[in-house]
């Protein structure tokens, strides 16, 4: 298996004492889309901020596409395209030269960066702005930004910290298509979100980063396998009382919103009888909470309780 | 140098002068209004009044000086302003991410300051073409007393940059050291005139030697060898340039 990021027993220490890094050891394979999640603080973009070099690692090894970062630097500098948490262009430079410059950096000669610039520009909906200065862009925008400039060297792997961060849900999604798409053309992405169910709907394997430490490194599948039972709201048609449901524990909310809990392998189909029996009426039915979102609490609960 | 290394020299040069001749009223403007009154008031006020200054006219002996003054602000300035803020806005990453080794950064830069240096100093050239008639006595020596102080100038505004964490920092050692050392250069006057002890004394200011050749390319008049002075101006960039590599190599103001 060819791996896109391999890093072993990496630790920082920033020099103010703060140990962001205590032992992080991970892979990720090529191709992958792979969610780096963990709490505000956990030593994410620490992490991120090593494997682009951006921060200094007091030890450990980081190796992209196999090229050590501490003896091939550059070849594993130009596999490497990062979207940052924060925007870190200049507000005054014209579009089209921020990410035409940032070719340059790469070594891509002028017209192909402009053909590049201009393919992803479109792609991402942003060729009408290409003269104004990035200043003058939507929150969204300089998003997508963002992404176009990280893409247009070609990289092998993406790093994405927090790219939909503000951003409207109809603009999320057009960016989960989009970087769906990259994924689907071989690029490997590495995203760090809080939107958990960005990371349930976008990628195939999970870590989870707390204190300094990588405490869960396991596939998306096998991670939700964990859950016991999930909680689904049922908005109904007729005023309610409590019903008393066989196999199902649930709550009332309100006169017309029933808060069922449904264990592991029950299914759902047992309910609905139960409660067309009752003639009550289905009118919808949603999680009540991302699923994920719970599991992750979890985890993150029970590594704080191990590392007490 | 390797293809890509070039593409990547000319990407951040090219973003320099752009960014440069975009805010032009700020940057090229300023320099032609202020020596057209140091022409006005000390070549043509006071110096009609000062006579002659190792045998040419006070003008036309200060028009030199004037230039390399312009020159060594606006080759500072350029790359302290430009890589603070590079900095302060966070876009430094854009290079620093990217495969781009540090002596290429350091030529972007350098380039960026040496071109409005350049740029700067034939603008403040073409001004003093008003007041007198432009003397030539060696376009090789004017041409390399600029371009390597230029080139020392916007390294000592990298070093500046690198250091600075607020544009205060940007803004003490021009205002502080760097307008003294200029005025205290023999822009306005020949060392020769000095006390022993105090020429003595201004031979510890660079600045003496860049004036000093850059004289001696437009009226064949020195102070100071130029072979000492190309000496000493090489000298300082080669300290400087080795200086700013580590640095930045080692990420100091850059990487945490």
């Amino acid at each position: 298996m060819t791996l896109a990021l391999e890093i072993t027993g990496l630790q920082k220490t920033y020099s103010g004492g703060v140990q962001a890094v205590k032992d992080i050891n991970l892979t990720v394979a090529k191709g992958d889309f792979y969610a780096l999640l963990g709490p505000n603080g956990a030593g994410k973009s620490t992490t991120i901020g090593v494997m682009s070099s951006l921060v200094n690692k007091t030890a450990g090894q980081v190796k992209i596409f196999g090229y050590d970062i501490d003896t091939d630097l550059e070849a594993a500098k130009s596999h490497i395209g990062l979207v940052p948490q924060e925007f870190n262009f200049n507000p005054f430079e014209k579009i089209e030269n921020i990410i035409v410059n940032q070719a340059g950096y790469y070594g891509v000669p002028r017209k192909e960066a402009l053909v590049r610039c201009e393919a992803l520009l479109k792609q991402l909906e942003l060729w009408d702005k290409r003269h104004e200065a990035a200043r003058n862009l939507s929150g969204g925008m300089k998003r997508r930004l963002m992404i176009a400039r990280a893409l247009v060297h070609n990289p092998q792997l993406l790093i994405l910290d927090e790219p939909t961060a503000g951003v409207d849900i109809e603009l999320r999604r057009t960016m989960w298509e989009f970087l769906q798409r990259k994924n689907e053309q071989g690029i490997t992405i590495i995203l760090t979100t809080h939107y958990l169910e960005e990371a349930e709907m976008l990628c195939r394997n999970i870590g989870i980063i707390d204190k300094g430490l990588l405490i869960e490194n396991t596939s998306m599948k096998t991670l939700l396998s964990k859950l016991n039972s999930e909680s689904y709201l049922l908005d109904v048609n007729s005023q309610l009382i409590k019903p008393e449901l066989d196999g199902y524990s649930c709550r009332l909310l309100d006169d017309h919103t029933l808060e069922v809990d449904v264990a592991k392998g029950r299914g759902l189909n047992s309910l609905f009888a139960q409660l067309a029996a009752m003639n009550i009426q289905v009118q919808g039915i949603r999680n009540k909470e991302n699923r994920l979102e719970a599991l992750f609490m979890d985890i993150v609960e029970q590594g704080r309780g191990k590392q007490a | 140098m390797k293809q890509n290394y070039l593409i990547a020299f000319n990407s951040i040069l090219n973003k320099e002068i752009t960014r440069f001749t975009r805010i032009w009223v700020q940057t090229l403007v300023p320099p032609a209004i202020t020596m057209s009154l140091y022409f006005v008031i000390f070549g043509n006020l006071i110096g009609s009044r000062v006579g002659q200054m190792d045998g040419f006219s006070y003008m036309a002996f200060i028009v030199p000086g004037l230039i390399m003054m312009s020159v060594i602000t606006n080759s500072y300035s350029n790359v302290a302003s430009s890589f603070y803020s590079a900095k302060f806005q966070g876009n430094i990453e854009e290079l620093l991410v990217s495969p781009v080794p540090t002596y290429i950064i350091i030529a972007g830069y350098v380039g960026g300051g040496v071109a409005r240096g350049v740029l700067v100093g034939f603008i403040v050239t073409c001004v003093s073409l008003f007041f007198v008639p432009l003397q030539i006595h060696s376009v090789l020596v004017i041409v390399t007393t600029l371009l390597l102080t230029s080139i020392l100038f916007a390294l000592a505004g990298l070093l500046n940059a690198i250091f600075a964490k607020s544009f205060d920092d940007i803004s003490i050692i021009p205002t502080f050291i760097l307008t003294p050392l200029t005025y205290l250069g023999g822009v306005f006057y020949s060392t020769s005139l000095l006390p022993p002890v105090w020429e003595t004394i201004s031979h510890a200011n660079p600045i003496i030697y860049m004036v000093s050749a850059f004289r001696n390319g437009f009226l064949g008049i020195e102070n100071i060898p130029l072979f000492y002075s190309f000496a000493v101006i090489i000298g300082f960039i080669a300290v400087l340039y080795t200086l700013v590599y580590r640095l930045i190599s080692k990420g100091v103001g850059l990487r945490s």
